[in-house]
């Protein structure tokens, strides 16, 4: 009878049979690059990678990422009642928070699978496997795709988090108590990794659309060394304006509407996309991918941003609004404010009831909606095909221009200028606007500048956090916007709340783990 | 010559007359029955030596023939002292029961319109929590013994049917699989709750088990049994919410202050009472027929057939029930071989209401009428400008009825075959075969119309399911009986093998529009599944009496299950128990002193359901169709490793009992009081794994110990006995008091515990903790700060626990739990002559519901709805005053200790009817008759063991009558 107790479920696989296939790596690779788009196995929510907290809101990287970047800033406010969301603008999380939890929990599973895939493709593996000729040459560059993954969660764990769980293809699975790393041998093993694989990647602009080449890991090194100094005390400015300027030379290509960058079928402008996490209405489902993005700004209106209902949830502020002097987009084109049900008008910024969705600046820069006309994927307009773009040209341009004015070497004031006016260029309708009010002049250039038109270009991309803390704005005095801090004129915090606290559930099953300083 | 002997047939206990009572002479054919009064007369042939009395549910009594009068008091089945109750793999004399178990029989069963067995025992067994989950129609029931030992695997006790351990999983189709059963096939339930009583179940024991023994063929004339029940369910309580005037008035004033009439123009002028608009009287029948006594010569059946269909109080909620029962128990070669088949079958029908109506009905807008002229059915729904329903306003109530068409069938049968052969060479060795069978199968339909407002936009949803369960089993146990004379001690010993499959069929199948077009993204990745567990068991036991004094029993169950590694498969499981009987030592001849019994008990069980059936193997799963990665222009499916934990096994408790039996007073006064202790180690619980280490950030493993103490206290007495009138008073009472002991590897002083409890309102928020120290479920909330002068709560504002100027997650606290402290049973029952009045009530102390509805809809918020749709709101709202919810205040934790008067019977025995031929009982009860509480909400008796009430489906006060006939 013995052996009628050894069972296996019928519709799995051992992990034998999973890699006996060439085909078999590439759905394991689907499921690493995926680890950013989707929340789990079942889409969009049934089978989670996190367990015991919320799928939608709360294991999803891009909306996780989103909620940290943004809504710590000038940039983002939520209405809704979720647990502690309201903590986030603010500033005032602790170390038990929940969506924290997740997005902690998120890179280090998409490392921890990126790891497992590393262990079982290494040479003998596959030839043991008996895969071999092109099927094995193609896993082999797979594998520097997945280092670059693993570098980039890597990264969002350094910028948040300020350290992390340390486990790499050494490491095996079970119960042991991984190693913590601290963020200076964080920053040096994140830039080691990308610098080793870069012979590895595919040559920029040849990966087929949705996986990373070359140019990925430069641009990944140009933000890593833009925000050295805050990450280990010694700054980088030269390496980022090298490796940003590498990018700059591969050949990609600012797209001529901005518009269509964050529309159903932002593929079509790949050229300018470095890297995007691709996501799908009907089989790529998350409540937390650019679905979030669609649906989390949209209220009665929901018809200008492509879906069949608002979840009234986020705007932005007056202190945000204030970046633009003409909030309609009839002049700078990336004002994406105005919808049918909301114009920005000044009452309309004003915020006086943090819950109350219909205050505040309404972004309508994500919209389901195909630029071509054509039909999305989803035809119940519930899950969105905009994919999110991670690393696009003009962050590019704008760390060139914002590394040459921190003294990066062998940079040029013409350049720097030069970039940042083609960013206006396009956003001013291809024309610099009525009598080139767009276009820059060196004088204008300043440092201050940059974060404004990084803010202006980038909004609600995940920049926000990084960049006010970069200028040391983000829990000072120095800047306020409504209610910073919890206060409606805004005020400041502690400066622990730069970094954000290890959820104390991780220290409690990781002993190795440390709290940051403060909480 | 014959002569006429005249006599009298009472039940033992009361001295309540047995109508239609079997007499017959001993060794012929010759018999009559007894009438209203219990008499009878008979003619008997001279050379008759004896009668033989026999009545349903009583022992059978052989009285010798002396004079012209005879008088008989049967003793009733299963609860007289003497008599047997079925206990794990056997049956037991109550009065050498070891262990803690309770046995109740049909007759002290909950009376009235009952459709699911297990409600039969709601408030009779002391230590028994039997909650039903609502009021629906056929609906399930969160049973507990002694509150639970586990924290993520189940901790639903086992359920036997006649010696076959039944799914405890449920099937797709069906509410509650123990609908399945007829409650009129029972005959009695026994409840097993410590664990020298249960450890014989060993891996599956540790929440307690709960035998169900369905009625058997009695030897004799064939004798039948008909009753009919009609019952009409009604609604007696609905939520408190504000009327339309007062939401209308609400609406304007606000307008007035804000200057601003979004919401004034959105103002309908109805008055609709929503919650009346979806409750209807719901009708009841219950029709059954059964027959009983010898088939030929020796042949004993018994055949029943019922037929129960039940509305539910929710419109468009019926629950149909179709079952048939057969028992046949032949004897061969001398006796033998006993040879016992039970078939159970029955199909059920469900029309499951859609209990969304439920929350839409409290917080549907009053002042809407309830149909309009739309697209969407007629029914009034909150629209758009462009025509189509706003995505998340409230669905109107009537249209989530009616527009949704969800029914199900589910078909089982449960069937055995027991063989038992004495040896001829050694009578005392006997060998049992058991070969059983539970098959269940359950298919459904969930349609929603296309012109429904919640699924317009796939044209309706259309989807068929189908789900197969296949368990069988196979035992083969030894037992042997022998009394030890010198020694003046009897040994009776017990070792058996068993073999148990449990196997699930599972179609998939995509969902259609109405128009037959597949819904996108429901196309099933795979078009079956078929999970599996097995479990190989070898048990023995020994019972060894000495002097009829000193009672020893000791058992050992080893369990191997399929769910775990080789290394870990199997558990061994022991049990020791010892009593005293002190009547026979210290009062053998009091006739004051009936029984006196002290019980002993250890032992140690183990608990495996809950889990996963695959959890300790390294594996690969693929994802849907909706969950794909772009390479690209090709989707390419997820291959996802799965975390594990290659060294899970079984979780372990072991419980220490001690209790006293007693009786006194010509058993009049009759119970038994014990107090307990179990401790869990080796917890499956869902903790959280180190970061990076698994696949998976939370796992079920065995971390944890946790602790459960308590009492139980039984009494039941005879205060009046005599002829005409009877008076039995029975109450139990029960303590019990779970604390988490440990939940980690790691020991952490800073460790809060882990969330649970989630709760509705908000994405993912939790009310509840699993905290060491603390009863699982503890609730984990703000501490609310009081206006000094008004008493009312102030609105977000809360104590700033850990003084550090921040009031943030870290201020929460444990405050309450969810679990009752106190349980408390209590039935009593007066006959007078014909007449008969019956009581049976529970209540729960020291139990703390959360108020969801009152957090949720308790504020501004839920009538001018942010989404621009109003909705209505709890009177709470007047008391509060809050605009927004404050969902993790501990304003919303309240008192739910509760009395329910659950029953009142009335019983009328007519005698004999229909010119003599049959006798005839009639009967009505109101069930549900009142409850009361302090809780503010619907209803304090909460199935869920979180503790949230988010409003359940009413259980409805039922008024049933009905006519029981023997013939």
């Amino acid at each position: 009878c013995a052996k009628k107790l050894d069972l296996f479920p019928q519709n799995d696989l051992t992990p034998a049979t999973a890699y006996s296939t060439a085909d078999g790596y590439k759905n394991v690779l689907a499921k690493i690059y995926g680890g950013l788009a989707s929340t789990g196995n079942t889409g969009p929510a049934g089978s989670s990678d996190i367990q015991g907290l919320d799928e939608g809101s709360q294991s999803p990287f891009i909306r996780g990422f989103f909620n940290c970047e943004e809504l710590p800033t000038d940039e983002a406010v939520v209405a809704w009642n979720d647990q502690t969301i309201h903590d986030f603008h603010d500033l005032k999380w602790s170390s038990s928070d929940p969506f924290l939890l997740g997005m902690y929990a998120r890179p280090i599973y998409n490392i921890t699978i990126g790891n497992e895939y590393l262990r079982e493709s290494t040479d003998d593996k596959l030839a043991s496997r008996n895969i071999t000729g092109a099927d094995a040459e193609s896993i082999k560059e797979s594998r520097a795709e997945v280092r670059f993954l693993r570098a980039f969660n890597y990264w969002v764990m350094l910028d948040l988090f300020g350290k992390s769980t340390f486990i790499t293809e050494d490491d095996g699975i079970g119960t042991f108590l991984p190693k913590e790393i601290q963020r200076p041998e964080l920053f040096s093993y994140i830039e080691s990794e990308l610098l080793a694989i870069q012979s590895d990647l595919a040559p920029a602009k040849t990966a087929v659309y949705g996986r990373v080449d070359q140019a990925a890991a430069w641009a990944l090194l140009a933000r890593l060394y833009l925000n050295a100094e805050v990450y280990t005390g010694t700054a980088k400015f030269t390496e980022a304006a090298t490796y940003s300027k590498k990018v700059i030379d591969a050949g990609y290509a600012l797209q001529p509407d901005y518009r269509k960058l964050f529309m159903a079928d932002n593929d079509s402008q790949k050229d300018e996309f470095i890297y995007a996490i691709n996501c799908d209405g009907l089989k790529t489902q998350s409540y937390g991918n650019t679905t979030f993005f669609v649906h989390c700004a949209a209220g009665d209106d929901h018809a200008d941003f492509g879906v069949g209902g608002g979840w009234y949830g986020y705007r932005s502020t007056a202190a945000f609004a204030s970046l633009f002097t003409d909030l309609t987009g009839e002049t700078d084109q990336r004002a994406l404010f105005t919808t049918s049900a909301f114009t920005p008008s000044p009452e309309q910024l004003v915020i006086n009831n943090i819950s109350d969705f219909n205050n505040g600046l309404h972004v309508n820069k994500y919209v389901n909606i195909r630029s071509d006309g054509g039909a999305v994927s989803d035809v119940q307009n519930n899950f969105s095909d905009v994919d999110f773009p991670v690393f696009r040209l003009s962050e590019m341009y704008l760390i060139y221009a914002e590394a040459h004015l921190r003294g990066a070497g062998g940079t040029d004031a013409a350049t720097a200028l030069e970039y940042v006016n083609k960013i206006r260029y396009r956003a001013y309708g291809n024309s610099y606007g009525p009598g080139e009010i767009g276009k820059l002049s060196s004088a204008d250039l300043t440092l201050q500048l940059v974060l404004d038109e990084r803010g202006r270009e980038l909004y609600w991309e995940g920049h926000r956090r990084t960049d006010l803390i970069r200028y040391g704005l983000l829990t000072s005095g120095t800047y306020l916007w409504p209610w910073k801090g919890g206060v409606s004129s805004g005020t400041a915090v502690d400066s622990k709340y730069n970094i954000f606290p290890i959820p104390a559930a991780n220290l409690t099953a990781n002993p190795s783990l440390t709290q940051n300083a403060g909480y | 010559q014959d002569r006429v002997v005249s006599g009298k047939v009472k039940d033992a206990k009361d001295g309540q007359p047995i109508a239609g009572a079997s007499v017959l002479v001993k060794g012929t054919s010759i018999g009559t029955q007894t009438i209203a009064d219990g008499s009878f007369q008979i003619k008997v042939p001279a050379t008759a030596k004896a009668l033989v009395i026999s009545y349903v549910g009583f022992t059978q009594q052989e009285v010798a023939i002396a004079g012209d009068e005879v008088s008989v008091s049967l003793v009733s089945a299963s609860t007289s002292l003497s008599d047997v109750v079925v206990v794990a793999y056997g049956t037991r004399k109550k009065t050498d029961l070891t262990g803690s178990v309770v046995a109740v029989s049909a007759k002290d069963f909950q009376k009235g319109n009952i459709a699911s067995s297990e409600q039969l025992l709601q408030g009779k067994v002391a230590g028994l929590q039997v909650t039903s989950g609502g009021g629906s129609a056929g609906g399930g029931s969160k049973i507990r013994i002694r509150g639970g030992a586990s924290l993520n695997a189940s901790n639903d006790p086992l359920i036997v049917i006649d010696g076959v351990p039944v799914e405890s999983n449920g099937i797709a189709g069906s509410a509650n699989l123990l609908n399945t059963i007829n409650p009129n096939d029972i005959e009695s339930m026994s409840v097993l709750k410590d664990a020298s009583a249960t450890a014989l179940y060993g891996s599956r024991a540790s929440n307690g088990v709960i035998i169900i023994t369905t009625k058997k063929g009695v030897k004799g004339k064939v004798k039948y049994n008909f009753n009919t029940q009609a019952a009409v369910g009604t609604v007696a309580n609905m939520v408190d919410v504000l009327t339309a005037d007062q939401i209308r008035a609400i609406i304007t004033e606000d307008a007035a202050a804000t200057g601003l009439n979004t919401y004034k123009n959105l103002l309908g002028s109805a008055n609709t009472d929503w919650q009346k608009q979806i409750y209807q009287s719901a009708p009841a029948f219950d029709n059954n027929i059964s027959a009983s006594g010898s088939l030929g010569k020796n042949l004993p059946f018994r055949l029943s057939l019922g037929y129960l269909n039940q509305d539910g109080v929710l419109k468009t909620n019926n629950f149909d029930r179709l079952t048939s029962a057969l028992n046949l128990s032949p004897k061969f070669f001398d006796d033998h071989l006993s040879v016992n088949i039970n078939v159970k079958a029955s199909k059920t029908s469900n029309r499951f209401a859609n209990e969304g109506a439920i929350g839409s009905a409290v917080s549907f807008d009053p002042t809407q009428p309830v149909f309009a002229d739309n697209k969407f059915g007629g029914y009034y729904e909150w629209l758009q400008t462009d025509g189509k329903p706003i995505d998340l306003s409230t669905r109107n109530p009537l249209g989530l009825l009616y527009l949704r068409h969800n029914t199900s069938s589910v078909n089982r049968v449960i069937g055995n075959v027991q063989l038992d052969y004495k040896m001829h060479f050694l009578p005392d060795l006997h060998v049992l075969v058991n070969v059983g069978i539970d098959n269940a199968s359950g298919e459904g339909n969930d349609n929603t119309d296309s012109i429904s407002a919640t699924n317009y936009k796939t044209a309706g949803r259309f989807q068929y399911y189908e789900q197969k369960k296949k368990n069988t089993l196979a035992d083969v146990s030894l037992f042997y009986n022998k009394d030890l004379k010198e020694i003046n001690s009897k040994i009776d010993v017990l070792v058996g093998h068993s073999y148990q499959d449990f196997l699930t069929e599972v179609s998939n199948y995509a969902a259609f529009g109405q128009d037959g077009k597949e819904i996108d993204g429901t196309a099933p990745s795979f078009a079956t599944d078929k999970p599996r567990y097995r479990l190989e068991s070898y048990f023995t036991r020994l019972n060894f009496t000495v002097q009829n004094k000193y009672l020893l029993t000791a058992s050992l169950r080893s369990d191997a299950s399929s769910k775990f590694s080789k290394e870990n498969r199997v558990g061994y499981f022991p049990a020791f128990a010892a009593a005293w009987k002190l009547k026979e030592e210290f009062f053998k001849t009091s006739s004051f002193v009936n029984d006196l019994k002290l019980r002993l008990g250890w032992g140690i069980t183990g608990q495996q359901d809950g889990i996963g059936y695959y959890s300790y193997l390294p594996r690969y799963s693929q994802s849907n169709a909706t969950a794909q990665y772009q390479f690209g222009d090709a989707f390419y499916y997820y291959l996802r490793p799965e975390g594990y934990d290659a060294s899970i096994k079984w979780e372990t408790t072991t419980t220490t009992n001690i209790g006293l039996d007693f009786a006194f007073l010509n058993n009049r006064i009759t119970g038994s009081f014990d107090v307990y202790e179990k401790r869990t180690e080796d917890l499956l619980s869902e903790v959280p794994v180190a970061p990076g280490a698994n696949f998976v950030n939370k796992i079920t493993t065995n971390v944890g110990n946790m602790k459960v103490r308590g009492f139980e206290f039984t009494l039941n007495t005879v205060p009046v006995r005599n002829e005409d009138f009877s008076w039995d008073l029975g109450f139990n009472v029960s303590y019990n008091k779970s604390e988490i002991t440990n939940l980690l590897k790691n020991q952490d002083p800073n460790f809060k515990g882990i969330d649970v409890s989630g709760i509705g309102g908000g994405t993912g928020n939790t009310i509840g903790i699993h905290a060491v120290g603390y009863a699982p479920y503890t609730f984990n909330v703000f501490k609310q700060v009081y206006d000094k002068t008004t008493g009312k709560p102030i609105e977000g504002l809360y104590e700033d626990l850990n003084r550090d100027g921040i009031i943030n997650n870290d201020d929460r606290y444990y405050y309450k739990k969810p679990a009752p402290d106190f349980l408390i049973g209590f039935n009593t029952q007066v006959t007078y002559k014909q007449f008969s009045v019956g009581v049976a009530a529970h209540g729960y102390l020291g139990n703390y519901i959360y108020n969801n509805y009152n957090s949720s809809n308790g504020v501004l918020r839920a009538i001018k709805n942010p989404i621009n749709f109003i909705g209505n709101a709890s009177t709470n709202y007047l008391e509060t005053g809050f605009d927004n919810n404050r969902y993790l205040s501990d304003y919303y934790i309240e008192n739910a200790s509760f009395f329910r008067l659950d029953n009142i019977n009335l019983g009328y025995n007519v005698g004999r009817v229909f010119k003599d031929k049959a006798s005839m009982r009639l009967a009505a009860s109101i069930q549900n008759v009142f409850v009361i509480t302090k809780y503010k909400g619907l209803d304090p008796e909460n199935a869920s063991d979180s503790g949230v009430d988010g409003n359940i489906y009413p259980r409805p006060r039922t008024f049933s009558f009905g006519v029981n006939l023997d013939f």
